[in-house]
């Protein structure tokens, strides 16, 4: 692509591609941007004017806000740590020779499939039903009273549930990074002296650190908009209220568009901001 | 201490007998070198020394003891690998004091002997660098380094020199030649470069689809090679060999005369081979003269020393020298 005709040609081509694309994301930002400082009340009165930062401020010093932030920290950081530390132990597994190979790593990757209402709908009928769930049959066979579990422990519930979605991300290419390694690495620090655990810690460890590094970030920004799971099983009760549920609550369920739009300006920058972090970080690993 | 023995070690991975029962005794101090074509089991023997492979059937006595089934670690040898196999994340330094951190030393003791290593290796200057951040020849040394700093009983080298350039690779050859005659530790080299071979062996194994077709010095190797195997393994440029009538005159099935035994003449000689040459290779110091078209062999090459005035065409007389004529019967193996 180096003569000024092809570049030429290139840009045409992509043109129709960068087109869509930008529509896709101006059309929606700008009337996000624009109804964030509007009074924009659909069932109260429909648009009322200019509200200039009012809902900006509001939104900020709601008394939801800030447990939603925590909710959001607590969902994506428990989710990432569950992940990252499962991840690991598994792609470690699987890269053991085992018989059936092939099978036990589609059934790994198998979750990655399933959509996640339905998976947070398994989960809450199938397994957490405080009657009629698993989890409850397993708690009375050992004489236990069977947990509420969407009620009582209802961030741990969501972490679960968003962990066994995003385990198979984190292993394959945790997988992948493992398989990357030089076997003679290994075997040097064998004949070194080292036993599995230091061969784990010194060797396998910072072999994965770049891998880690990627599915930490990646997984963040999808995790920062964790939304079906939460809608289908909570319902943003029980403190599972994260930032994304606070700004579907403020559009759809008080109906105030304005309000709402806020908030989402809010969610650009928070994952504008870790997507900085990602670019950066992976850019340097990249180069090194 | 460092003297290994191997007796009736086999290997086999799945159905494929890689390596049938072979006896082999290594002395303490001796640099023994195994040499082979590709894929014949040089690195799956080095590898059964080294524990890295269990073995098949057999024992491996390292010092008089049972070493078979002892981890590798436990078994007291160093090894480098092809690849160098250096921690990439470490340091130099981190490196070389890995196997001793392993081993539990104390920090001031890990100091003194990274210090050491690195001092005999000229790696002082290099000891906060990265893996990535040196050159081949580096990354070679801090290999032998993290091997060297803890003392083993015996060094095993998989083809060490392989990921040089010619000339680093006269260097380290002779810096690991050096290092042997200081430290007098028991080294096992893997080459499949025959120069290595015979200029750094003690003790040269020649293997060939996992047998053992000859051990020996060097020298020992050249003058007597057991058989037509080694015989063209051993020396370069290769042995040329001759079968048929020319042979049969001797009393042999086959006639082998290095290409340093071979007189070359200009002028017809009595019982002299004709022939035309193909290619001479001018190296300076000697000549390689390819002849062709001697109705003995494809090519008979004749080594002449100094430059000789040869082009392509020119007709030639070659003459052998009738005592350095090697006779091996129809089994390859040698007459004496
Ligand atoms: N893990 C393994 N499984 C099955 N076969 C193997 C394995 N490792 C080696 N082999 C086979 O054993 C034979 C000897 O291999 P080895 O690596 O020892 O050869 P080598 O003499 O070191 O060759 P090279 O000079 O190319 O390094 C080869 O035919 C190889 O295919
Ligand atoms: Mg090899």
């Amino acid at each position: 692509m180096a003569t000024r005709r092809s570049r030429a040609a290139a840009r045409m081509m992509m043109a129709p591609a960068v087109v869509l694309l930008l529509g896709w994301m101006l059309v929606p930002l700008t009337m996000t941007l624009w109804f964030s400082f509007r009074r924009y009340l659909p069932m109260r009165g429909g648009d009322l004017g200019w509200a200039g930062f009012d809902n900006y401020v509001r939104f900020v010093s709601s008394s939801a806000f800030w447990p939603s932030i925590q909710a959001t920290l607590v969902i994506v950081g428990g989710v990432l740590a569950a992940t990252v530390a499962l991840g690991v132990l598994l792609a470690l597994l699987l890269d053991q020779p085992i018989w059936g190979q092939g099978v036990v790593r589609v059934l790994v990757i198998a979750p990655f499939f399933v959509m996640p209402t339905v998976s947070a709908l398994v989960w809450k009928n199938m397994f957490m039903d405080p009657v009629n769930g698993l989890f409850a049959h397993l708690w009375r066979l050992f004489g236990a009273e069977p947990l509420a579990w969407m009620s009582e422990a209802s961030l741990p519930s969501i972490v679960l549930i968003v962990s066994w979605q995003w385990l198979p991300f984190a292993t394959l290419i945790l997988l992948t990074a493992i398989q990357s390694l030089d076997r003679e690495q290994l075997e040097a620090a064998e004949m070194d002296g080292a036993g599995p655990l230091s061969r784990f810690v010194h060797i396998i460890l910072p072999h994965l650190s770049r891998a880690v590094t990627v599915v930490i970030l990646i997984q963040t920004i999808f995790l920062l908009s964790v939304f079906a799971e939460i809608f289908v099983t909570t319902q943003g009760s029980f403190g599972t209220r994260t930032l994304t549920y606070l700004i579907y609550q403020r559009v759809l369920e008080s109906q105030n568009v304005g309000l709402g739009s806020a908030g989402g300006v809010y969610a650009i920058i928070l994952a504008n901001i870790v997507a900085i972090f990602l670019m950066r970080i992976v850019g340097k690993n990249l180069d090194a | 201490m460092g003297r290994i023995v191997l007796e009736q070690v086999a290997k086999r991975f799945g159905d494929a007998e890689v390596i049938p029962a072979l006896d082999l005794e290594i002395e303490d101090g001796e640099f023994a070198v195994f040499v082979g074509p590709s894929g014949c089991g040089k690195s799956t023997l080095l590898r059964l020394i080294a524990g890295l492979e269990d073995v098949s059937g057999g024992r491996i006595l390292i010092d008089g003891a049972d070493a078979t089934q002892m981890a590798p670690a436990r078994r007291g040898l160093a090894m480098v690998f092809q690849s160098y196999a250096l921690y990439p994340h470490m340091t130099v330094r981190k490196n070389i004091a890995f196997p001793l951190r392993m081993a539990g030393l104390d920090k001031a003791e890990i100091e003194r002997r990274v210090q050491s290593a690195a001092a005999a290796l000229n790696l002082t200057d290099y000891l906060d660098r990265r893996p990535g951040q040196l050159s081949g020849g580096q990354r070679q040394r801090v290999a032998i380094g993290r091997a060297i700093v803890r003392e083993p009983a015996a060094f095993l080298f998989d083809e060490p020199l392989s990921n040089l350039d010619a000339a680093l690779r006269v260097g380290m050859r002779l810096e690991i030649s050096e290092l042997h005659k200081r430290l007098r530790t028991t080294m096992i080299y893997v080459t499949h470069d025959q120069v290595e071979a015979m200029t750094m062996a003690d003790k040269i194994v020649v293997l060939q689809a996992g047998r053992i077709e000859q051990a020996g010095s060097p020298l020992e190797l050249y003058r007597a090679p057991r058989n037509r195997f080694v015989a063209g393994f051993i020396g370069s440029p290769r042995m040329n060999f001759i079968e048929g009538e020319e042979a049969g005159r001797r009393g042999a099935f086959a006639i082998g005369v290095r290409p340093e035994d071979i007189a070359l003449s200009r002028e017809p000689a009595p019982g002299a081979w004709e022939g035309v040459v193909g290619v001479a290779e001018h190296l300076g110091s000697d000549t390689f003269v390819h002849v062709h078209e001697t109705g003995l062999a494809e090519t008979i090459t004749v080594r002449v020393s100094g430059e000789t005035p040869c082009a392509h065409g020119d007709r030639v007389w070659l003459t052998p020298r009738e005592d350095a004529i090697h006779r091996f019967d129809a089994q390859g193996l040698r007459i004496a």
